[in-house]
């Protein structure tokens, strides 16, 4: 297997799946990703971007949860090849 | 006549825990599909056997370590307010995120019945939930309901009575953390105990202290505030 | 021990991700709950959700629906709601007849006749014939995409506008719940969790026209903007002049939160998160009957328990007389000045004065001042209407002005209330009485004296 591939959510495209390693907030807004179930281990999948471009909707923990590039941008993750 | 019993709706935001409320309560009182739309608490009442349950439509919160006031007011309400019922409200179509309330509701309280709405849309996208398994894991009632559609109601219902009048007694399995955590938790634990009694979780209440909840310690200096005066 | 000692002792045990590997625990929990108790057949996915979100979210139909969306919805309440309001004002009107007839049967002194008639019963009847039918029709539409999960999905798309003036998406869904009720509006921007954008949703809120000026607005709109239309024509023409003034008072929120999120609020936008919920059909029957009769209900109880106590103070005022002017003159007299000023006039400014407890009662207090000087006495249909405000010098500047000011004047009494509630400050209540206020004077003022200079009008 190649080498895994961090990137940061804000990155993903359209139908990547990505399991988070990171979050690099702090303070409220880590806390409420955290509940929302953007865990680390947890895998999110990239579902579309708002038409303005931002915010993107990601599909996480069963649900759909639009994140602004600001937050987005301060998550990590392993960009996982199908069939992974 | 009869004795009345207030029960607790908590849940995530789009659950149809409105729905579920207005349909029990048949308050006429408006029902929203969007994060947070039910702001105060709308209360009703539901008759069974001759007894009143007066619900409690809690803020729809995704989390009680109370982020924002919704979460604050649906916290405190479970935890000091101590209805006799919570009923917690959970989406059948993204149970995973939705458990993660119900195991923070199970953390506070004892007597919790987990209520699995949405089903029908739920086994339409072929989703099927062994709520035996579940309850059994929980050690609290497992009950699927269709709000909408007004399915299992009458055992929702019955498992209300039946907590209330104790015969079934809710064993809430305790969440168990890593060691490190569970260490510090037995570290403060006694002396939580020795200062809320059986008012509250102590196990709950060291575990926010640990977590740096300064809201919840204000809230508990103020309602317990006369007990320090005399230590 | 107390329990502030406790919480350092537990401070010196925590760790900085302990919340992490609580809340970790906790999904990971939820996970094996899901992996051991529930089976997952087809495919997991929501594909109805998918497919709208494609259009409803999307780049190019995202906005022009969100617009027509918009604008269907005011059409809808403004074609739908006039032939019962005319329907209600006729049924009153003749109501009033045997009223009168009684009053003079029981051979009552006139003032018992005037507090009672023409004043309360008049400024009530009017408040019901007026505002029911538009609330009868928008609270139950307006539920109806809200029930089905459309409006979280219009604070997605809108984001990125609001980002840029340094506000929160959902603070669309806040004003949207304006157009039913600022005062319901301003509590639920609870919503908005972070304090800065919450305050900027709280104080720009009533630039969107709550169902308490929709009477107002549409009424004017249709005396004045439309009166050379008629027919399915002259609603269109009054949506398009109402979609006008509803965009004018968005452009207006876009400025407010741009000018206080560079001065008073400075920051940086924080705490995003939007949750996009699956589309859900509602329960049509139950959620056009629940709403009519929750919300329009309880909005005409508390328009008519405010419309009763001031229609009966404006008649008071009308009918006491100091000399050979009445007190209400006087009040009138002094605001004339002012009020020509902003291409209004006294009668108008005092309305809005004593209009402050609700915004529903502004047009009848106006209508009864302008009746007390004893020019028409009834008012039979909206024709009578217009010749009413023409008899006392109105045009399409004054109607226009007049909705302006409505539009973007301080907020009523009971969202001031809760502004006060909801923010627990003096400071921040006044200013959100104080901007609007100066907004609402500076709009017409400038857009008078550019029509006086040019000589318009």
């Amino acid at each position: 297997m190649s080498i895994p591939k961090i990137i940061k959510l804000v990155n993903g495209e359209k139908g990547n799946l990505i399991r988070i390693t990171s979050l690099n907030l702090e303070g409220v807004m880590r806390r409420r990703l955290l509940d929302l179930g953007f865990v680390a281990g947890a895998i999110v999948e990239v579902i579309r971007k708002s038409p303005l471009g931002d915010p993107i909707a990601f599909r996480v923990s069963q649900t759909t949860i639009a994140l602004r590039k600001e937050e987005s941008s301060q998550i990590e993750g392993v960009l996982m090849t199908n069939g992974e | 006549m009869g004795s009345s019993y207030r029960i607790a709706l908590a849940g995530n935001p789009n659950t149809g825990k409105s729905t579920l409320f207005n349909a029990l309560t048949g308050l006429r009182q408006h029902t929203g599909n969007w994060a947070g739309k039910t702001v105060s608490l709308a209360q009703g009442n539901v008759q069974y056997k001759g007894k009143t349950f007066h619900l409690i439509d809690l803020p729809g919160t995704y989390s009680l370590f109370s982020n924002s006031s919704d979460e604050e007011v649906a916290r405190n309400y479970i935890v000091f307010e101590k209805p006799d019922v919570t009923v917690v409200v959970l989406d059948a179509t993204s149970l995973e995120r939705n458990f993660n309330l119900a195991l923070q509701v199970l953390e506070m309280t004892k007597n919790v019945i987990i209520c699995i709405n949405l089903i029908d849309v739920a086994e339409k996208q072929g989703i099927t939930i062994n709520e035996r398994i579940l309850t059994n894991r929980l050690g609290v009632p497992v009950i699927k309901i269709s709000a909408r559609n007004k399915k299992g109601f009458p055992m929702l219902l019955d498992t209300i009575d039946r907590i209330v009048t104790g015969a079934i007694e809710c064993q809430p399995v305790p969440m168990a953390y890593p060691d490190e955590i569970e260490e510090k938790i037995k570290k403060i634990e006694p002396k939580v105990f020795e200062l809320v009694g059986n008012q509250l979780s102590a196990r709950w209440v060291s575990l926010r202290l640990l977590d740096g909840d300064e809201k919840l310690l204000n809230e508990i200096n103020q309602r317990f505030g006369q007990k320090e005066v005399v230590e | 021990m107390s329990i502030q000692q406790l919480y350092m002792e537990a401070q010196q045990l925590s760790s900085a991700k302990l919340r992490d590997d609580i809340v970790q625990q906790l999904y990971e929990k939820s996970h094996r709950l899901c992996s051991e108790g529930i089976k997952y057949t087809k495919s997991k996915r929501d594909t109805r959700t998918e497919k709208l979100d494609a259009i409803f979210t999307s780049p190019i139909f995202g906005f022009p629906i969100m617009l027509t969306m918009l604008g269907v919805l005011f059409y809808l309440t403004i074609a739908g709601a006039n032939i019962p309001s005319s329907m209600l004002a006729e049924f009153f009107g003749s109501l009033e007849k045997y009223l009168t007839a009684f009053f003079s049967f029981l051979n009552t002194p006139e003032w018992v006749h005037g507090v009672l008639v023409l004043g309360l019963y008049r400024g009530t009847t009017w408040v019901i014939s007026v505002m029911l039918p538009p609330m009868a029709i928008f609270f139950p539409t307006f539920a109806l995409l809200e029930n089905y999960g459309y409006l979280p999905r219009v604070a997605f798309n809108m984001d990125r506008l609001f980002k840029r003036v340094g506000a929160h998406g959902k603070q669309s869904l806040t004003m949207a719940m304006g157009f039913g009720c600022n005062a319901a509006a301003v509590i639920s921007t609870r919503i908005i969790e972070s304090p800065r954008e919450r305050m900027l949703a709280i104080l720009t809120n009533n630039f969107v026209p709550c169902n308490g000026r929709w009477g107002t607005l549409i009424v004017l709109a249709s005396l004045f903007m439309a009166a050379n239309f008629t027919g399915g024509l002259k609603s269109l023409v009054t949506t398009g002049v109402i979609v006008g003034i509803v965009m004018f008072g968005i452009i207006v929120t876009f400025f407010v939160s741009w000018v206080l999120s560079k001065t008073a609020l400075k920051g940086i936008p924080t705490h995003y998160t939007l949750e996009l919920p699956p589309y859900r059909k509602p329960k049509i029957f139950d959620t056009v009957v629940r709403s009519s009769l929750t919300r329009s209900w309880s909005v005409l109880m508390r328009a008519v328990k405010v419309a009763a106590p001031a229609a009966i103070l404006t008649w008071v005022f009308a009918n006491i007389f100091i000399g050979d002017t009445s007190i209400l003159m006087y009040a009138v007299e002094f605001l004339d000045p002012f009020g020509k000023l902003l291409g209004l006039d006294g009668y108008i400014m005092m309305a809005f004065i004593l209009g402050l407890p609700a915004n529903e009662i502004v047009l009848p207090i106006l209508l009864m001042g302008y009746l007390s000087t004893g020019s028409l006495t009834e008012v039979d249909s909206l024709v009578d209407l217009k010749q009413i405000f023409l008899d006392h010098g109105w045009t399409w500047l004054t109607a226009l002005n007049m909705m302006l000011f409505s539009l973007l004047h301080y907020p009523c009494g009971t969202t001031l209330i809760n502004i006060y509630k909801e923010t627990k400050s003096k400071k921040w209540t006044f200013l959100a009485f104080l901007i609007p206020t100066v907004i609402a004077i500076l709009v017409p003022l400038i857009i008078t004296q550019t029509v006086r200079f040019f000589g318009w009008m």
